[in-house]
């Protein structure tokens, strides 16, 4: 049986709720990080599979910038975590409040 | 006719203020500034006379001579230029302005010698010429606004120059705020001109565009408005005429509003001659006769002003007689000059009125200087109770001043005494003020016997009399010669400069020509009630009749004016320090009274309504309960802010889901 469309979307979609459910009920700002990196390539699945349903290389076009994005962003998040690490001893994000008033 | 030079009239002052302001501050020279200064007036006063009178120039031209420099204002039929028009009424006056103007600057560079503010005197001095010309010069009603508001700061900031003495910052802060309701007046007449007559020019400048019919060429063919009260607020000649007036009595110090020239004083005394007597005050008059084709139409508006100026004559020239201060006197005299100016105006002698507007400006120039002189020599004393004998110390001062005290006090041949007589004649002989000319001509006669005695006591308390001055401490001295060359220029003018205007009855012994100057030159240049059918005639016949009531009126004045000094010479001579009726040195207790009557309700209404009821409750209470309400609703976005990142990205999620099911249920997302 051919894989269809709907089970990628089906696919993704799933990814994105873990992720998104992982965001926001993880303390641990490495997992929640994790959880993001979840939920991009989530999406990118979604670009890869409708690219390949349209026979249009837009999508993937997209897909790479969002890889190169989310290589940015996780050079510097890398580097906020090491940061809040080396002040705080603590990887706990709710730890990490004091802008609040 | 075309001219770019008239412009240099009026900006070669502009230029030696800007000059003296930046450059003079930093070189501290007074050789420097003083040059500048002088320097730029002469090139005012070269240009105006070359003008004048150069073949077919303003006085003797029938065209005058325009400059448009540029359009100013241009709002839909609205047109004001910045334009300036020399004709034979402006041309007389910008000769004089200039010319005493550029003499009395000659006395100020001896009289401020050793003033820290040398440069900033001079500075003013300059930009009030600037203003002065182009209120006169001025070929519309707007631009003569511009100088009239312009002379009224140079005012301003003159009599407070001494501003860290508080009685002169309080005198300039009277002279501008007292302004400002005859300012009201002011711009209201000229609303209401442009409103009635499309138009503010004075002249017609075709070569720039303006329309052929201008304010007041507008007024030529109505007809005379009737002679009652109900014409004064029916929006006509009548009332433009007042509004005006109005005005004039604020720069001219007429009653209600003449309280701020006595207290101008406080300014340096350079100040008071050239401002507070020879030309700002006379822009009144000068608005007056440039109007006069609207004043013939309203004949309650002249009867109004004939009124006010009688009794500003008499009332002022009352309180003169009992002031100490040397130059209170000149001023509550200057006030009862322009009453006789303003009487002239109101009886319809234009010619009159400007005629003793110019030896006005001679002779009481003079004597402020005079006075200025006097006290420079007296180390700043200015109270005649401690100066007397002064004469045989100031030769010079005292030899001028003699020649003022005979102008003003009208004793033949002097400047003052043919213009004095040609308003009295002139008053005496009215037709437009019904029954009551001969009222008008006693009280400008009592005026006139009140105007000797003054003026003999202050002569006679200034320089005979004991010497009351402390000798030890004060040593009276001649005046250097800057300021003595100025005094003894216009002493000659307050003895000869009558001549311009002999009567023709006195003129008519010697030659039959029509010697009087001021009056051929002036008269094409004033409005002329329209004639009724046969006056002409009637007119003509009198005539003969009336040359021996002329005559009879001069000998009266001459006795009159003699009679004051001889009252004041017998009275004071002896008695130097007579007392005066205190309601008198009080000066009426007008400032008193309007302290009473106007400030203090005003201030007190200001403190209690508009600052604590106004200001405070509604202007802060509405700023500080939008303060309020922006705080209160910050208070409560804090709790959104918890500075929990789960919570935030919870949020964002909530967001996402609320945007994306309001999209599913409006149906964007259906293919």
């Amino acid at each position: 049986m051919e894989p269809q469309l709907s089970w990628y979307l089906a696919l993704s979609a799933v990814l994105f709720t873990i992720g998104v459910t992982g965001v926001i009920i993880k303390r641990n700002v490495i997992a929640m990080f994790m959880c993001i990196e979840l939920m991009l390539n989530a999406v990118n699945l979604t670009f890869v599979a409708f690219a390949s349903f349209f026979q249009d290389v837009t999508g993937q076009l997209f897909v790479f910038i969002v890889m190169t994005v989310a290589a940015a962003e996780a050079a510097v998040g890398l580097g906020i975590i090491i940061a809040i690490f080396r002040n705080r001893e603590s990887l706990d994000v709710d730890d990490a409040s004091i802008l609040k008033l | 006719m075309e001219t770019n030079l008239l412009s240099l009239i009026i900006f070669a002052p502009l230029a030696g203020a800007v000059i003296n302001w930046f450059a003079g501050r930093r070189v501290r020279n007074e050789r420097f500034i003083g040059i500048v200064a002088c320097s730029s007036v002469a090139i005012s006063t070269l240009v105006a006379f070359y003008l004048a009178f150069k073949p077919h120039g303003a006085l003797r031209g029938e065209e005058p001579l325009l400059d448009h420099i540029w359009t100013w204002l241009q709002v839909g039929t609205l047109r004001a230029d910045f334009g300036l028009a020399m004709d034979r009424l402006s041309g007389t006056y910008a000769l004089f302005v200039t010319f005493v103007g550029f003499l009395i600057h000659v006395f100020a560079v001896g009289y401020m010698h050793g003033e820290a503010g040398f440069y900033r005197f001079f500075s003013y001095l300059n930009l009030f010429m600037f203003a002065m010309l182009t209120l006169v010069l001025a070929d519309n009603f707007v631009l003569m606004f511009v100088g009239w508001e312009g002379v009224g700061l140079c005012s301003y900031l003159l009599i407070g120059y001494y501003f860290d003495k508080k009685e002169a910052a309080d005198a300039a802060k009277k002279a501008f705020i007292t302004n400002r309701i005859g300012d009201w007046g002011f711009m209201l007449g000229v609303m209401l001109t442009f409103f009635v007559t499309g138009s503010v020019s004075f002249f017609a400048n075709p070569a720039a565009g303006e329309a052929a019919q201008t304010a007041l060429s507008f007024f030529r063919n109505q007809p005379v408005e009737p002679f009652t009260l109900g014409v004064i607020t029916a929006g006509g000649a009548t009332s433009i005429a007042l509004l005006l007036f109005i005005g004039a009595a604020g720069k001219s110090a007429q009653i209600p509003l003449y309280v701020w020239l006595p207290d101008a004083m406080a300014g340096p005394t350079p100040v008071s001659a050239l401002i507070h007597a020879a030309t700002m005050v006379t822009a009144g008059v000068y608005m007056i006769v440039r109007c006069s084709e609207i004043f013939i139409h309203a004949p309650t508006a002249m009867f109004i002003v004939a009124i006010v100026g009688a009794v500003t004559a008499l009332f002022a020239a009352t309180i003169g007689l009992a002031q100490n201060d040397i130059k209170k006197v000149l001023a509550y005299s200057t006030v009862s000059q322009l009453g006789y100016m303003f009487l002239a105006c109101g009886v319809g002698a234009f010619v009159a009125a400007i005629f003793h507007v110019i030896t006005h400006a001679f002779f009481k120039a003079l004597l402020f200087l005079g006075s200025g002189s006097v006290i420079h020599g007296m180390h700043h004393e200015q109270d005649m109770r401690r100066m007397g004998g002064l004469k045989k110390y100031m030769p010079i001062t005292f030899a001028t001043m003699f020649a003022g005290w005979l102008a003003i006090c009208g004793i033949p041949f002097f400047a003052g005494f043919f213009s004095k007589d040609d308003i009295l004649w002139k008053t005496w002989s009215a037709t437009g003020v019904g029954p009551y000319s001969k009222l008008l001509w006693a009280i400008g006669a009592v005026t006139a016997l009140l105007t000797a005695i003054y003026m003999t006591r202050m002569m006679v308390m200034t320089f005979w009399s004991n010497e009351r001055f402390d000798k030890s401490h004060v040593h009276p001295h001649e005046s250097p010669k800057t300021m003595t060359i100025p005094l003894i220029v216009l002493a000659v003018l307050s003895t000869f400069g009558g001549f311009i205007g002999v009567p023709h009855v006195l003129s008519s012994v010697f030659t039959d020509r029509n010697v009087n100057v001021i009056e051929h030159t002036l008269e094409p240049a004033i409005a002329h009630a329209p004639l009724i059918e046969g006056q002409v005639e009637t007119a003509a016949a009198a005539e003969h009749g009336e040359a021996a009531a002329e005559v009879a009126l001069i000998v009266v004045s001459t006795v009159i004016a003699a009679l004051g000094i001889g009252i004041g010479w017998t009275i004071f001579k002896k008695r130097p320090l007579l007392a005066m009726p205190r309601i008198l040195e009080n000066k009426y207790y007008v400032d008193e009274i309007y302290d009473a009557a106007l400030i203090q309700p005003i201030v007190a209404g200001s403190r209690e309504g508009l600052w604590k009821i106004f200001d405070i409750g509604v202007i802060d209470g509405l700023l500080h309960s939008i303060g309020q309400a922006v705080t209160e609703l910050g208070r409560l976005g804090r709790y959104l802010q918890a500075g929990f990142v789960r919570g935030y990205a919870a949020i964002i999620l909530f967001g996402a889901l609320i945007l994306i099911g309001l999209f599913a249920y409006l149906g964007y997302l259906r293919p």
